[in-house]
């Protein structure tokens, strides 16, 4: 027989059996349904994380008092006597072969900023030197970025991110406006290009003075709030220059300054994108062995639903079998029927529930930042295992039923 | 022509612990455009030897020739080449398939010979109007008479051409109206050459053919 007729009988009595049908492969709907949707939202969240990690400037090293991502591996009273980083180490630094620009920059979230009645929350204020809009890849859409005479000079001038301009400027022009931070006058001199928002949060609620002013207005904090005020040296490498190589060159020269005996561990972080990626790869991991473990289960509770379903179908058409073989099926010719009716039964299945996960993935990029999106190979591997799960959970009772001797399926009540 | 050779052939069934020695070697000849009765009371392995003739089972001793073969050398897919094209079968309870079409269940045997959609309705559509079911095309079994069932069975018999046609009680489930019916669509077929083989339990049936050959536990016996 051939294959077109096989697979147009599978269909049929898909058809004669709807409802139970459906509940048979609903738990293979269920599980490829899932497996779908955390793939997208997987796949949604790299694209987030990717650009998020990439709007740190790429590749800028973070010279900073602790390293990302260090899991539980750390020693409090190591960390607690760390030194801090200082200037000097930035201008040490700076003279490296393999670095192209550095900046030192301290932060400070202002709880509220208002102006003429306007109001912005949570400012994210950055205090560094005019490298930073290379580290950072920051750039000015308006007006100037602050330079070195600002620096020198401890002049008292920002430059702010669109969401303040929205939020304290809606109608005006904000440039020579001044701000009060703190209690000090700061005149606003440029306008920052958009950043975007990540999960809902805008990356432009920022505002960037030179580290000599910040410093001015935020004296220095005591206690524990200093460990979050330590500075961090954002280092650019020279283009063509491997980032590795100049990590080794900052590691050496902060080790030297630091005093550190050889067979010490380094007292400082040196992060990077890379480092980010590794911390964001390990949950992502997870994530996927979680996806694996639920689309094991379903399926497997899927295949068994099947394989329950084509046992009964067998014995329901014993008489059909037999009819057949007597009039001329082989036993080849029962098995394909059998199998492909299984197969027929999860592919179809596995259809419905990569529909629903594209579904879900495309309500859900709706109604959140989440570019979540079913990546084209998640829908082979839908349909893979699916067919995979049909084939594995019919074989049996096709074989089954091939095997039915054909007299006495015949002869079967 | 001889269609049909038996050499002593036994058939031994073991249910359980009782050994069922159903026949006790059968020695016959059928010729081509026979038409033979195989008569028998009930448990005398009339279902059995038919059985055997059809193909569907195979002997424990002896040899079964079929158009010169010896079919214990075929395989499953030669087997079922063989009852596919060579044999149509009748049975007492027709065995239509219930969510096929008359149409549908005549088609069956070409499906598996891989015969195009087209051709096969169209054959299948010929072989229906010969039973007198011009009318009955798109309806199914339960929309059927027995008589009008048991013709479509006999459609399907026929839709392959085969050598032999094989009816197992073809009138024990019908009245004696309708089965006499279906008794005159034999006695043309046998008219137009077709050599059938009927098994029934039945004088008034078995007197049809044209030779009457009586088995009683597992023996032919002459009468």
């Amino acid at each position: 027989m051939k294959f077109r007729e096989t697979l147009l009988l599978s269909f049929e009595t898909f058809r004669s059996h709807r409802l139970r049908s459906f509940l048979t492969i609903l738990g293979i709907v269920i599980g490829v349904m899932t497996v779908i949707t955390i793939l997208s939202l997987i796949q949604g969240l790299n694209a987030s994380v990717e650009s998020q990690i990439q709007s740190l400037g790429s590749n800028t090293i973070f010279v900073q008092k602790f390293s990302w991502g260090m899991g539980s591996r750390f020693d409090i009273d190591e960390l607690r006597k760390r030194k801090e980083l200082t200037l000097e180490d930035a201008e040490a630094i700076a003279k490296l072969p393999a670095v192209a620009k550095v900046a030192p920059q301290k932060d400070y979230e202002v709880s509220t900023l208002t102006y003429r009645g306007n109001k912005v929350t949570r400012v994210e204020v950055i205090g560094s030197t005019p490298d930073l809009q290379y580290t950072a890849n920051y750039s000015v859409e308006a007006g100037r970025f602050f330079n070195q005479e600002d620096h020198r000079r401890k002049n008292r001038v920002c430059v702010i991110g669109g969401y303040i301009v929205d939020n304290l400027f809606p109608y005006e022009d904000p440039i020579g406006k001044q701000l009060n931070i703190q209690g000090h006058k700061v005149l606003i001199i440029g306008i920052l290009a958009r950043k975007g928002s990540f999960f809902g949060q805008t990356q432009d609620n920022v505002i960037i003075m030179p580290l000599t002013t910040f410093e001015k207005i935020f004296p220095k904090p005591t206690g524990f709030a200093a460990v979050f005020r330590s500075l961090t040296i954002q280092v650019m490498p020279k283009s063509g220059k491997k980032v590795d190589e100049a990590i080794d060159q900052i590691r050496e020269v902060l080790r030297r300054r630091r005093g550190l005996g050889y067979d010490k561990p380094d007292d400082f972080g040196i992060n990077t994108q890379e480092t980010l990626r590794q911390i964001y790869k390990n949950i992502t991991n997870i994530a996927f062995i979680v996806v694996i473990a639920v689309a094991t289960i379903s399926l497997v509770v899927g295949g068994i639903g099947i394989m329950n379903i084509m046992l009964v179908s067998v014995t329901e058409r014993t008489r059909e079998i037999g009819l057949r073989k007597a009039i001329g099926a082989s036993s080849r010719d029962i098995l394909n029927q059998f199998l492909y009716e299984a197969v027929s039964l999860s592919v179809i299945g596995g259809g419905i529930g990569i529909a629903l996960g594209i579904g879900i993935a495309k309500i859900i990029s709706l109604i959140s930042p989440l570019k979540a999106a079913a990546p084209f190979w998640t829908i082979i591997l839908g349909f893979g295992f699916s067919a995979g799960v049909g084939i594995f959970f019919g074989i049996y009772p096709a074989n089954r039923a091939s095997k039915l001797n054909p007299i006495e399926a015949l002869r079967y009540e | 022509m001889v269609l049909i050779r038996t050499e002593n052939i036994t058939k031994v069934y073991s249910l359980g612990k009782t050994v069922v020695e159903a026949l006790r070697g059968i020695t016959l000849t059928i010729e081509q455009g026979e038409y033979v009765a195989i008569m028998g009371p009930s448990g005398s392995g009339k279902s059995t030897l038919m059985h055997l003739l059809g193909c569907l089972d195979t002997p424990t001793s002896g040899k079964y020739y079929f158009e010169g073969k010896d079919i214990s050398t075929l395989n499953d897919l030669e087997l079922a080449a063989l009852r596919n094209q060579k044999v149509g079968f009748v049975f007492q309870t027709f065995n239509l398939l219930p969510r096929l079409t008359a149409l549908e269940n005549v088609e069956l045997p070409l499906v598996y010979v891989g015969v195009n959609k087209r051709l096969r309705q169209k054959r299948a559509q010929a072989m229906l109007e010969r039973v007198g079911l011009a009318d009955r095309l798109s309806h199914r079994p339960n929309e059927l008479s027995g008589g009008e069932m048991q013709r479509v069975a006999i459609a399907r018999a026929l839709v392959n051409t085969p050598s032999v046609l094989l009816a197992d009680e073809p009138t024990g489930n019908l009245d004696s109206k309708t089965g006499a019916e279906i008794m005159k669509i034999f006695d043309t077929l046998a008219n137009e050459g077709n050599t059938i083989i009927l098994v029934t339990h039945d004088q008034n049936i078995a007197r049809y053919a044209k030779r009457v050959i009586h088995i009683v536990d597992g023996k032919i016996i002459d009468k």
